[in-house]
């Protein structure tokens, strides 16, 4: 079995673009809307993901 | 006398699930995405496979610890220990041939801890999954 050494922002990402789909698909009634849905789900969790990155490396000066 | 669509196997009419629901319900757990491929929603079913079974498989790759049911020194860990086995059993198939094989401890690292909380989302991806299936099956959905 391979054993990978993902990066935070790699493993993140992975992360959120897995979630997105599947919240797309599962909470919405029209594909449109999946789609809209699951492009939102990303947004929010790569705004999240560099927010709090961008924080915690100012925070820590 | 009922007429045809008021028999009872039809999925809306009965108050018990009948074996149309269960079926589905049963083949989302064990293989994620196949309750949407029984219900001929094979867009929606290819991509949640992928997505579970990506998630799961990065999980393994990463080293990703499987919980076990036991209990721990406090309430919190117990919770955390029975939680994350659901989760982890949540998954289906994939977790159920890791018993075969796949012994990871829990070890400290961020990769080990990402590949922990991918196998446990897997699962929990795989719920939200399960439920949608009954909701199509049900009617309550398209």
């Amino acid at each position: 079995m391979p054993n990978i050494r993902l990066s935070h922002f790699e493993a993140a990402f992975l992360f959120s673009v897995f979630t997105s789909v599947v919240m797309g698909i599962t909470t919405k009634k029209t594909d449109q809307d999946r789609l809209h849905y699951g492009a939102y789900c990303f947004a929010c969790f790569m705004v999240a993901l560099f927010g709090i990155g961008w924080a915690m490396k100012l925070g820590h000066g | 006398m009922p007429s045809p669509t008021q028999t009872a196997s039809s999925p809306v009419e009965s108050d018990l699930p009948s074996r149309g629901l269960i079926l589905p319900l049963l083949a989302a757990w064990l293989i994620p995405g196949a309750g949407y491929f029984l219900l001929k929603k094979t867009g929606r079913g290819a991509l949640v496979l992928l997505s579970v079974l990506l998630m799961f498989l990065f999980g393994l790759f990463m080293r990703g610890m499987m919980f076990m049911p036991e209990k721990g020194a406090d309430y919190l860990t117990t919770l955390i220990n029975y939680g994350g086995f659901l989760c982890n059993l949540a998954a289906g198939v994939p977790y159920l041939l890791t018993m075969f094989g796949y012994s990871q401890p829990d070890m400290p690292g961020a990769v080990h801890d990402y590949g922990t909380k991918f196998l446990v989302t897997a699962g929990l991806l795989n719920i939200l999954a399960m439920v949608d299936t009954w909701e199509i099956a049900t009617g309550k959905k398209d």
